[in-house]
């Protein structure tokens, strides 16, 4: 029992057991964040997270709900700018700049950073129409272009042999599972380097949930990844690496193999295997 | 880091109550095992044809249990999909229970050394040879598993450690009653047949103990998530001190 109050009381470290390795000894890193703390009015939502996400591998955040998880993400292309109470210090960096610097033009490191939300959310629009809408935004009128890229993007989602046929039907006369990789076409038609998932199965049936985790293992090999899930399994199925978040502290970060099998911390421990917090 | 209190709490009470049963299961059917050894030894050194036939039909008994425990973790894979410390703890759980019955293998072909034993010994051997050893070598071999379950039941790391630690002294006596016995051999030529009884027998008790050697192994990969096979005693200690 005095080992379980020991380890309770130890501080949190975002490279798990001070014992360990930096478990991103041989990643490329893509994302370097540094003592980032977010507010949103007096609450403060996260706590000088310290967090390297590594390049073209599949990141989980895990932990339980309102521990920040969601709220970090939001941060990698500024989602949270649109909250009106929400105020930030501390860097994220992308290629070495910070995200945050006022010359950072938003739109492009949207287009950069896509991302997928937990419900599907096309626009009533063709399903041609909702993948083809950021390259419009980019001025790219061209049929031929545009009909490349579609097919490209709906291929990459693995929604091409689905809908081949039905290119200029309305993207709500789809199922949830293929709504939502319409969305991750729609994310990755304009090519970005990272794809922020925020829950993308947790409204999908099972096969559905099968397809998209089938997808992000595709996808990771030419995008960098951060996924987050209340699913557990999902997370040990789909990422190579785990972070838990709780409370808005980043608890512990490591190889999801690690993380699943002999977690560092009681809290992940307890967390991951159901037990009191 | 796993200890004993962590299994009653989980958010699920169903989920506590499946992983305290197959605890208890486990202890049970180690219990049994047991059992067999002392009587199997019991049979053997008191030619008593009785006892052996216990441990004989006891056998169905242990592989019963084996089959049962089986099962439960299976449903528990199925259902829970453990992770952690819950995880290894099924997995340690499989792992011992296939040692715990072939212990028990090796104590029922103790018994049925003991009967051939008794059926074909001749009054002159009798007295001739090392009971002492053999016996030793059992209650040695029986203590390891004691040893074993007992560090498994508290998740000691440290107990496991020092159990693993008389694996050698059960080879060592093995090897001692192995030459005692093929120099008698060589004496007594006629005797070649029972004195092969022996031998087999002392080799199932230095098995015995090889398989106690794993339980305490596996007590170590539940504890502290390390996986400590196939290594030197020394190197599983230091382990098991390190992520102290």
């Amino acid at each position: 029992m005095t080992q379980v109050i020991e380890q309770t009381n130890q501080q949190p470290s975002v490279t798990g057991s001070s014992k360990a390795a930096n478990p991103l000894a041989d990643e490329k890193i893509a994302i370097e964040v540094e003592k980032l703390n977010l507010f949103y009015g007096d609450k403060q939502a996260l706590h000088d997270i310290d967090l390297q996400i590594p390049e073209k591998k599949v990141t989980a955040f895990i932990g339980p709900s309102g521990c920040g998880k969601s709220t970090l993400l939001r941060c990698f292309n500024r989602m949270n700018d649109l909250v009106d109470i929400a105020r930030i210090n501390g860097e994220i960096k992308m290629e070495g700049n910070n995200i945050y610097h006022p010359g950072v033009d938003v739109a492009e490191l949207r287009r950069n950073v896509g991302m997928v939300f937990q419900k599907p959310n096309p626009f009533p629009k063709s399903i041609y129409e909702n993948v083809a809408y950021g390259l419009r935004l980019q001025g790219i009128n061209k049929r031929r272009v545009l009909d490349e890229v579609v097919e490209w993007a709906l291929k990459g989602a693995a929604l091409w042999d689905e809908v081949k046929d039905r290119l200029h039907d309305n993207a709500l006369g789809m199922s949830g599972g293929q709504q939502q990789r319409l969305c991750i076409a729609r994310a990755i038609a304009v090519q970005p380097e990272v794809l922020l998932l925020d829950e993308p199965a947790s409204a999908l049936d099972p096969i559905s949930t099968l397809k998209i985790e089938e997808l992000i293992h595709e996808l990771k090999s030419d995008y960098t990844i951060v996924i987050v899930t209340h699913n557990m399994q999902q997370a040990a199925r789909v990422s190579d690496y785990t972070a838990f978040m709780y409370m808005g502290d980043m608890v512990e970060f490591d190889n999801t193999d690690k993380i699943f099998t002999n977690p560092s911390h009681k809290k992940t421990e307890d967390y991951i295997t159901g037990r009191y917090g | 880091m796993m200890d004993t209190e962590q299994l009653g709490q989980h958010i699920s009470q169903q989920f506590n109550a499946d992983l305290e049963n197959i605890r208890e299961d486990v202890l049970t059917m180690g219990g049994l095992v047991e059992e067999q050894i002392t009587l199997a030894l019991d049979a053997l050194i008191d030619f008593d044809q009785d006892k052996a036939d216990i441990v004989i039909s006891n056998d169905e008994k242990v592989n019963k249990h084996e089959l049962k425990i089986d099962d439960v973790c299976t449903k528990i894979l199925a259902k829970r999909q453990p992770a952690a410390g819950d995880l290894r703890l099924i997995v340690t759980v499989i792992k011992t229970i296939t040692d715990l019955e072939r212990i028990g293998d090796e104590a029922e072909k103790i018994a049925r050394m003991a009967k051939d034993i008794c059926a074909n010994r001749s009054a002159e051997f009798d007295g001739k040879l090392h009971y002492g050893a053999l016996k030793h070598l059992g209650d040695h071999v029986r203590n390891m598993l004691h040893g074993a379950l007992d560090a498994f039941a508290r998740m000691d790391v440290d107990a496991a450690v020092e159990v693993a630690k008389l694996d050698d002294q059960a080879d060592d006596e093995y090897n001692a009653i192995s030459r005692q016995l093929i120099t008698y051999m060589m004496e007594e030529p006629r005797r070649i047949s029972e004195v092969l009884d022996y031998m087999w027998s002392a080799r199932a008790l230095e098995r015995i103990g090889d398989h106690a050697n794993n339980i305490c192994e596996y007590v170590v990969y539940l504890v502290q998530g390390h996986d400590v096979r196939h290594m030197s005693w020394d190197e599983m200690q230091r382990l098991a001190k390190e992520s102290r």
